[in-house]
């Protein structure tokens, strides 16, 4: 069969199962574009390239299906840099497509011709310049494969126009589909060394005060369930990451929540004080050890990771298993199970105590005053946008202390409910990310939870959220402060403030909203938080936007000072240390 | 210039002959701070692949996380450590040297004893070419250096395991 190599592009995609992409249309693109509308797949046409990857991002996240943009060469190709960068760091898989200039005019500073495989060379997994419309099928099958298997990430693949347009004798192909991968020096190693699982198994039989470390590689190897399963056998408590909320339910008795830099006291000191870490898909990142040298200095190091350079970058594993999360723990439950199981695990009621003790004495504590005069708390309106949404709601975050107050007080009891940029930290992630999530999964109710700073990054997006009809919710916690930098400029800075106020009414989020299509509310006081909130979850056929007016003044606590040890956790206000 | 002391390891690393495989390996290496001493890049026998060898610096990271970190890229099919103890290097030089009066005789007795060869004479000076050990070319670099060198060009070195001392070299195994 006689295709063109746009018709081959698209059908290629078809091949992969895709079903929606998202994009941006533009010169050395074009080409590919034309046959989209004949194709099955949705195109969602975003307002700026960094939407349609963030898009895809969030659909990734939501789905596990690897997300799909489209975008021109030169600043179309520039703008999607950010999400890929932002992919690479969370392990997210996207394929990312981008226009080339003509295969003559590489080179020659032609018009919207950038270095794209250059640029983006360090912030893919791979990249790919396809130099021939033949080769069209086999290197989109490649990009899906390598996106999708080892530690999934970003993937481009790079079209000079004259191979896709109809016009040029370039584009001519032989239709073909390949039936296997050839890639000689890619063969992610999947399955743990037995020899090392029952190592791991023999070192939990041995522990009094063990922890399991959770990173978000249980959430890409889907293995909530099993990872359930080795913590109810061993009785052995979980800390969940950032990158790992909703892996193991928060409402489990053993769940100790979010470790790290916001993390909760309980969190943060099981591991300080463990004989054991358990590191099942985490890699030790410095928000969540804080100074390393200081980190939990008396445990033993078990670490599952499929990415080989993962175990040892930071810390030195006692025993390093390389290997898919769900397989290898799969393998651990046996190993254990060999070993006697649950009977044969030693007595661990004095450390079940401790935890206990400190998670009463120490939990997450803030003030809502209903008093007139008494300030909107940020927090408060999480949790009661968590307690009158569905269990399953999907909630997406911006970055900064928007993102840690989701993270630490959300409730999340279901895998894939929880959308943030880990790594990365991009600000303006939350509402394209929630765009995807909610194209992924049109079934679940999505709430994007954003600061006033990061929704003015990104909220052209909601333009296209109305034209399309996908129906995301969006809260502001707008407290009129690019807020984290605020904290620290109060914490560190001494309270010299610059360039961190945002105004809480410019722009007027309300009437912005609309102006986009979406419904606005407003919420000043927290007798009406509930309402509107009520008003939003019942609205399904347009975006929604609540403007919660909120405390300039509020931080994150629990704190660890960057640089500094995890035993100096600062607590907060309520119990007496750090600010006011 | 002491190039051949134990804080150098060397890695030859067989990669798809692809365009802009070389990028990806140095592109590497600079985004995660890793030294590179020197590099060579050369096609095997068999034309889809070809070798990059490279010597590393290894105090500046361990050398486990530099292989793992190429391991990574897709077009790295394996990587082989060789010890310096276990290898033999060979590195090729050019150097033009000031050689004028009584310093040309000197010069051209040192290229003998050397086993150099002059493949250029001009008036005031010479070029030499000079093959062998890393560690032979410091010490001839650092006699021509009281003569004075004008250009110095050398290519990084080559390597291969030692025979006599049957070594595969340390074959790491794919862990990725």
């Amino acid at each position: 069969m006689k295709l063109n190599g746009g018709q081959a592009l698209i059908k290629s995609l078809e091949m992969e199962g895709v079903e929606v992409m998202f994009g941006l249309p533009g010169g050395a693109i074009l080409p590919v574009y034309d046959p989209i509308i004949d194709s099955p797949i949705r195109h969602i046409l975003v307002r700026h390239e960094q939407g349609a990857g963030h898009m895809a991002e969030g659909y990734a996240h939501a789905t596990g299906r690897p997300g799909v943009a489209m975008v021109t060469s030169g600043p179309g190709a520039t703008n999607i840099v950010t999400p890929l960068c932002d992919a690479m760091m969370d392990s997210i898989p996207i394929v990312v497509i981008t226009g080339q200039v003509p295969s003559m005019a590489i080179g020659t500073d032609a018009f919207q011709e950038c270095d794209t495989i250059g640029i983006t060379r360090s912030v893919t997994k791979h990249n790919e310049l396809v130099t021939s419309a033949q080769d069209i099928p086999r290197v989109i099958h490649e990009a899906f494969h390598i996106a999708t298997t080892g530690r999934p990430g970003p993937v481009l693949v790079d079209i000079p126009k004259d191979i896709v347009d109809p016009r040029h004798p370039n584009s001519a192909m032989e239709w073909y589909w390949p039936d296997s991968i050839d890639l000689p020096g890619y063969k992610p190693t999947t399955k743990g060394h037995p020899k090392m699982i029952r190592e791991a198994a023999r070192l939990i039989g041995e522990s009094r005060r063990p922890v399991i470390y959770a990173g978000g590689g249980i959430l890409k190897a889907r293995a909530a369930e099993v990872l359930r399963e080795l913590a109810e056998l061993t009785g052995i408590h979980v800390v969940t990451t950032l990158m790992a909320r909703g892996a193991f339910p928060d409402s489990h008795p053993l769940c100790l929540g979010m470790p790290g830099m916001h993390g909760n006291y309980t969190a943060v000191t099981s591991m300080q004080k463990a004989d054991l870490l358990i590191a099942l898909g985490s890699r030790f990142d410095d928000r969540v050890t804080g100074k390393v040298a200081a980190f939990a200095p008396d445990a033993k190091i078990i670490h599952v990771d499929i990415d080989p350079a993962e175990l040892g970058k930071v810390r030195r594993p006692d025993v390093p298993i390389v290997g898919d999360c769900r397989l290898v723990i799969e393998e651990l439950v046996r190993a254990v199970r060999d070993l006697g199981g649950a009977e044969a695990q030693p007595d661990r009621t004095e450390w079940n105590d401790t935890l206990r003790s400190w998670r009463e004495t120490y939990p997450l504590r803030y003030e809502q005053g209903w008093e007139e005069g008494d300030k909107l708390k940020p927090q408060f309106c999480i949790e009661s946008l968590c307690a009158n949404s569905p269990d399953d709601t999907i909630v997406v975050s911006g970055v900064g202390q928007h993102q840690m107050w989701s993270s630490q007080l959300w409730k999340f009891d279901h895998p894939y409910t929880w959308v943030n940029s880990g790594g990365l930290g991009t600000m303006g992630f939350a509402v394209p990310a929630a765009v995807g999530a909610k194209v992924g999964m049109p079934g679940r109710t999505v709430w994007a939870i954003d600061g006033d700073g990061c929704f003015q990054m990104t909220a052209q997006e909601l333009v296209t959220a109305s034209a399309e009809r996908i129906p995301i919710k969006v809260a502001i916690l707008n407290n009129a402060y690019l807020g984290m930098v605020r904290q620290w400029q109060e914490l560190f800075y001494e309270e010299r403030y610059s360039e961190v106020y945002l105004s809480p009414d410019l722009p007027d989020y309300k009437m912005w909203a609309e102006a986009m299509g979406c419904v606005g509310l407003r919420v000043e006081h927290p007798d009406d938080v509930v309402a509107a909130i009520d008003k939003a979850n019942s609205i399904d056929d347009r975006p929604v936007v609540i403007d919660f007016r909120c405390d300039s003044d509020e931080k994150v606590y629990p704190m660890v000072a960057a640089g500094t040890s995890n035993d100096d956790i600062i607590l907060g206000p309520e119990f007496g240390q750090g600010g006011h | 210039m002491a190039a051949s002391t134990s804080k150098h390891h060397i890695l030859t690393v067989l990669v798809e002959n692809k365009a802009g495989v070389l990028a990806r390996v140095s592109g590497l290496f600079a985004r995660r701070g890793f030294n590179i001493y020197s590099l060579a890049v050369a096609p095997t026998d068999d034309p889809r692949f070809s070798r990059i060898t490279i010597v590393v610096d290894v105090e500046s990271t361990p050398l486990e996380q530099i292989t793992k970190q190429l391991f990574k890229l897709i077009n790295v099919v394996k990587i082989s450590e060789l010890d310096p103890a276990d290898a033999v290097e060979r590195e090729l030089m050019m150097v033009t040297v000031k050689a004028e009066g009584a310093g040309r005789g000197q010069v051209i007795e040192l290229v003998q004893v050397f086993e150099g060869r002059i493949i250029d004479v001009g008036t005031d000076a010479i070029t030499v070419v000079l093959a062998g050990p890393p560690s032979k070319l410091d010490d001839f670099e650092d006699l021509m250096r009281g003569f004075g060198i004008t250009q110095l060009q050398r290519t990084g070195r080559v390597a291969l395991p030692r025979l006599e001392r049957q070594p595969h070299p340390t074959r790491l195994r794919r862990a990725g």
